[in-house]
């Protein structure tokens, strides 16, 4: 085990990143010319890294597995994001940010990290703004601002339930002038299947292209991984069917260490499975907890539709067991409490798998127009899909996988342990800690691409200038190329009687079941055993038909899940020498008496970074020190 | 529920492609419309035969990379859903549904139910930007936006680019997206400055490849975010408007 | 876009505006709805025009006169008819060539069609058969032409009054069965091109949109009212 060092810079941590941009190397205007980076993914991370580095003038590769730059699962988020701009003088600031996040994340993100993110998370709002992203304003024509859990102050900026696709829109905007500008060369319909390591650095990249099934090498003095994270480890969760592991995993197993693989967040609001062949869950954004109230029967047995259950016959458990933040605590604390709720045999709907989320106190209060105007496309959407009303009976949410706080570990530049290798937005782990707050996504995606790799990856190739470049004609691309190939090759061989998708869902079960939202020891060891031997069934059982130059999505699935097989396994291996509870890593093992998740902050106060040691060797255990300075540890407490 | 499903099935971009004939068997009518296609792939795949490809991500309306022709309606028969939040409960059981991909000039078939929208992206590519470099914005709340100007750029912006109003408009045009592209940044103030050259440009890129208006209508009907044709009318005058007021060399 | 470049990349003198417009499809569309503005125009003082046909024969006769001598004598006789004549010339060609452009490009749109049935959700049979209604008032308009403006087939004889041969035309019932037919495709036309032309000229607002629908609908109810009410008032020898 070795002490990962994050190369924070010293000095005062409100100086750090204003300290630390003067400090690195640059990379002068001419010359930025000469380097070519690659940015695999064109999420809100990739498509904005890749046009600021294409203003800048670097000569930019991206690489998108979707037809289009615009379709990225960004697109997907609901409910906002947030900033510290303090427009409604409620006493939010950049410190508050900070530390909401650092608290929010249960003391487990680094601070350097968390207070750069809240340092840029104003430039993110001027810059959207700027660029036409239209967000929700007041009749006076300023932006309107929302609160959402693990908050006290609004800071939250919105469009509509669709801030995520508002912003993947202007950052593929911005990306698209850069395209016609001919300083970033995209590439869609190109999936990244392994990374190409030259003398310890990262050099360029094999790809596939999904219509032509054309297997290529792409070299380029950095490469960028905007690649998103890995719930659908489960199988189920929120995340888009295409969502995966593979680049940031063929990246570790290249030699990136991959950290706190176990840090998963579990949404509280997404709507419960209907039937076994459901293929994904859907998020009700988080943002409905503002006027809906969650609640469950107080009798098990209960038997009356929801609306003709009285008051005293029901128990809004969050208002309940969280006082203070009520309805608006944690998505962590949330889900957990409805967990526990419906483990408890007080589910509701047919399955007994859910939990109500009410509005008809607020639609009774503010009138139907006004909840219609906030939150019509959601609850259009419920309808949809559930094919209930819920204007007239409450909503039925339960937790689902949602997002992945773990990722390639970054040092505070966003370079992973392989130089040249970078990793942004979900695809890395530093700045969420064991648990994310609401609307913290889009900043970090935003922040890591427009404002901090961009000056960050300059202090990596300024001392590269002159040396000689590696292109694709060296021997490490031939070589990995034909790792590529053979891989192909051999799921396109395979004459099994199962689909890719029949594994998927059983992998999807165990992960779940052994380390979904809590974990106990016995169960994660279980699941060590079940996974393997799902594995070798899956080699030796599934099927691929169809040909590899063509468009083929068995065998697109098939490298993917492979590659969630073994992911799956590091996920329960980080969960089990995690002897605590902490955020998204709920160890039955280590809660109060009263069912609160218990940190051990003696023991556990770092980062699990692990390394890749072959296929048939254990993984190596690694870590880095967390260190707070600033905000002092504290249990959380949201009563 | 029992079904049978004519799917239009082809190999390749250049090669011939015909409707073959599939039953799903057991279909639950809380699963989507995708589910049920999931459903007849797995047992393709168990056959051994090649699952029918079909484009889809999200599965929540929003990603729009979904979309087919169900019984002859882009996205089939419900109002303002896309493909992928079209459930099950919208058919009875014992029908026959025919599934075709989008077809139009801008929108080859590659495989299947699988089509090129790349031409969306060109489009986009012309002008579809607000032209401003990371870091150089001004403080957000500098330029107050009367809320229903925001609100209806808003609208506009909604769009998810999937294509249905392509696939739906007799002529196999493209204004509805163009139109909307262009609503989003022509109605708020930091899209001024380009407003002229951008219609210019996106105009004259989607009539290269796409057809032209005759107001009928279907795209709106079909567009799966419910955008509004008025925008279309606001891209004819600002088309029209950039013509007159364009000056030499520009 | 609106300037032709040399060779050398220097600007040369600017394409005219017209034919800058014409050039895209918008601007085609947009030429046709000022050209369809200009005959709805036309189209509605014909029928106000022949209403007179109620009042009496001489009434009707001065009208046709009356045209004949607009603006006598700033303009020689049938100067401003036939100004007004090569406007309505000018418009019908605008019309008719850029639909046909138009509907050529649409077809390259979609060079493969669908193979299975569509199914219309708002397109209405008006604006699904605008080219065929378009056709058949094309073919009508060369017959009322030579009916009642040249006469070449109209039956009355020689030097009869415009009233006499909109009598002797109409009495015959198969011609008069005609007009129904032409004027019901007019109808047709006249009910998507109206609303259209608001579409293409970019004539939308929030508070006037919903009234669109309605202008059209009105529209195309008074003119062709009135148009049908002449062949059946002359057979019904309401009108003799």
């Amino acid at each position: 085990m070795t002490v990962l060092d994050a190369r924070i810079p010293s000095g005062p941590i409100e100086r750090k990143w204003s300290d630390h941009r003067f400090d690195m190397r640059l990379v002068s205007p001419a010359n930025k010319r000469k380097f070519s980076i690659i940015v695999v993914g064109t999420g809100l991370g990739g498509a904005s890294a890749a046009a600021t580095l294409g203003e800048l003038g670097y000569r930019v590769k991206a690489f998108t597995f979707h037809d289009s730059a615009r379709r990225a699962h960004s697109i997907a988020a609901q409910g906002g994001i947030n900033a510290a701009k303090n427009y409604h003088g409620d006493g939010d600031s950049v410190y508050r940010l900070f530390y909401d996040t650092v608290k929010g994340g249960d003391f487990r993100s680094r601070e350097a990290n968390v207070y750069r993110l809240a340092e840029v998370s104003n430039n993110i709002i001027d810059q959207c703004v700027a660029q036409g992203v239209p967000f929700a304003r007041e009749y006076g024509g300023l932006l309107d601002n929302r609160s959402f859990g693990g908050a006290q102050v609004s800071r939250t900026f919105y469009a509509k339930g669709q801030t995520g696709q508002q912003l993947l829109l202007g950052a593929y905007q911005a990306l698209s002038r850069q395209v016609k500008e001919r300083t970033v060369e995209l590439h869609t319909n190109m999936e990244m299947l392994d990374l190409v390591v030259v003398d310890g650095r990262a050099v360029g990249i094999v790809t596939r292209d999904l219509r032509t099934g054309e297997i290529a090498s792409h070299a380029a003095d950095a490469v960028v991984l905007a690649t998103g994270g890995y719930s659908n480890a489960f199988y189920l969760s929120t995340n888009a069917m295409a969502c995966n592991t593979s680049a940031i995993w063929r990246a570790h197993r290249r030699g990136a260490m991959f950290a706190n693989p176990c840090y998963t967040q579990i949404h509280p609001t997404a709507i419960p499975a209907s039937d076994e062949f459901q293929s994904k869950l859907t998020l009700m954004s988080e943002s409905l907890r503002n006027d809906g109230r969650i609640w469950v029967p107080t009798d098990a047995d209960e038997a009356r539709s929801a609306a003709d259950i009285p008051e005293d016959a029901r128990d809004y458990f969050l208002e309940r067991r969280y006082p203070a933040f009520g309805n608006l605590s944690p998505r962590d604390i949330s889900s957990r409490a409805a967990k526990e709720r419906v483990d408890a045999g007080f589910g509701v709907g047919p399955l007994k798998n859910g939990v109500y989320l009410d509005f008809s106190e607020a639609i009774g209060r503010l009138g139907r127009d006004a909840i219609a105007a906030k939150y019509g496309n959601l609850f259009d959407m419920y309808q949809r899909i559930t094919g209930e009303d819920p204007y007239l009976a409450p909503m039925r949410i339960y937790p689902a996988p949602h997002y992945t706080m773990g990722g390639l570990w970054v040092d505070y530049e966003l370079q992973t342990t392989i130089p040249g290798l970078f990793a942004i937005g979900e695809a890395n782990f530093s700045d969420h800690g064991a648990n994310r707050l609401g609307a913290s996504a889009l900043m970090q995606g935003l922040a890591d691409g427009y404002f901090v790799l961009p000056a960050t990856i300059g202090n990596y190739l300024a001392p590269m200038l002159g040396r000689p470049k590696v292109d694709t004609t060296a021997s490490e691309f031939a070589q990995v190329e034909a790792d590529v190939r053979a891989r192909v090759d051999r799921f396109l061989g395979s004459r099994g009687t199962r689909s890719v998708d029949w594994f998927h869902r059983e992998l999807g079960r165990i992960v779940w079941d052994h380390c979904g939202m809590s974990r106990t020891k016995e169960g994660l060891e279980k699941a060590l055993s079940e996974i393997p031997a799902l594995r070798a069934e899956f080699e030796s059982d599934v099927r691929v038909p169809g040909s590899g130059d063509t468009i083929n999505s068995s065998l697109e699935k098939a490298g993917r899940v492979e590659d969630f097989f073994e992911l799956a396994e590091l996920m329960c291996r980080d969960a089990l020498v995690r002897e605590e509870s902490c955020g998204g890593h709920f160890r039955e093992e280590h809660q109060t008496a009263d069912g609160e998740a218990l940190r051990d902050d003696v023991n556990f106060a770092h980062v699990t970074a692990w390394e890749w040691s072959g296929d048939s060797a254990a993984p190596v255990e690694h870590r880095e020190q967390l260190e707070y300075e600033n905000v002092e540890m504290a249990t959380r407490s949201y009563k | 529920m029992n079904l049978t499903l004519r799917v239009w099935r082809q190999a390749g971009p250049s090669e011939p492609g015909r409707f073959e004939t599939y039953e799903a068997t057991d279909v639950s009518e809380d699963s989507s419309f995708l589910e049920m296609l999931d459903l007849v792939n797995d047992g393709l795949i168990r056959r051994g035969e090649e699952p029918i490809e079909f484009m889809h991500d999200c599965r929540e309306g929003i990603c729009g990379t979904c979309g087919m022709m169900i019984d002859g309606q882009a996205h089939g028969p419900q109002a303002r859903t896309t493909t992928c939040q079209l459930h099950m409960r919208s058919f009875s059981d014992g029908d026959e549904i025919v599934i075709e991909p989008w077809r139009a000039a801008g929108f080859p078939v590659l495989k299947d139910l699988v089509v090129d929208r790349s031409a969306f992206d060109r489009i986009v590519e012309s002008g579809g930007y607000i032209s401003v470099e990371t870091g150089s914005a001004q403080d957000a709340n500098l330029t107050p936006i009367p809320k229903d100007d925001a609100d209806r750029a808003m609208d506009a912006a909604a769009c998810i680019g999937c294509g249905a109003c392509v696939a739906a408009c007799p002529n196999g045009a493209a204004q509805l997206f163009t139109s909307a592209k262009l609503a989003h940044l022509n109605l708020l103030p930091q899209g001024q400055p380009e407003r002229s050259r951008r219609t210019l440009a996106m105009v004259g890129v989607m009539e290269e490849t796409f057809g032209s208006c005759t107001n009928y209508g279907e795209c709106e009907a079909a567009c799966p975010k419910g955008i509004s044709i008025d925008f279309i009318a606001m891209m004819n005058r600002d088309h029209r408007r950039a013509l007159m007021t364009e000056r030499r060399g520009a | 876009m609106a300037t032709t470049t040399d060779a050398a990349g220097a600007t040369t003198r600017p394409t005219p505006f017209l034919l800058v417009l014409y050039r895209s499809a918008l601007g085609k569309k947009y030429l046709m709805a000022v050209s369809g503005i200009v005959g709805l125009g036309y189209i509605l003082a014909h029928m106000l025009g022949n209403l007179k046909l109620y009042q009496s024969p001489e009434a009707f006769n001065a009208y046709a006169e009356f045209l004949r001598r607009l603006l006598y004598p700033i303009l020689p006789e049938s100067g401003a008819l036939n100004l007004l004549r090569a406007v309505l010339v000018l418009a019908l060609v605008v019309h008719v060539v850029a639909a046909a452009q138009l509907t050529a490009l649409n077809r390259r749109a979609r060079p493969e069609r669908y193979r299975s049935r569509r199914d219309y959700v708002v397109a209405d049979f008006a604006a699904r058969t605008m080219r065929w209604t378009g056709v058949i008032v094309l073919l009508f308009l060369a017959y009322h032409l030579a009916d009642l403006t040249w006469g070449w087939v109209n039956p009355a004889p020689e030097g009869a009054t415009v009233y006499d041969k909109v009598v002797a035309s109409f009495s015959r019932t198969p011609i008069a069965a005609l007009y129904l037919v032409a004027n019901a495709a007019l109808g047709a036309h006249l009910f998507h091109g109206v609303w259209s032309l608001f579409q293409s000229m970019g004539w939308s607002s929030p508070r006037f949109d919903p009234v669109r629908r309605t202008l059209a609908t009105a529209f195309t109810a008074v003119v062709i009212g009135g148009n049908l009410s002449f062949p059946i008032a002359v057979q019904l020898g309401i009108v003799a």
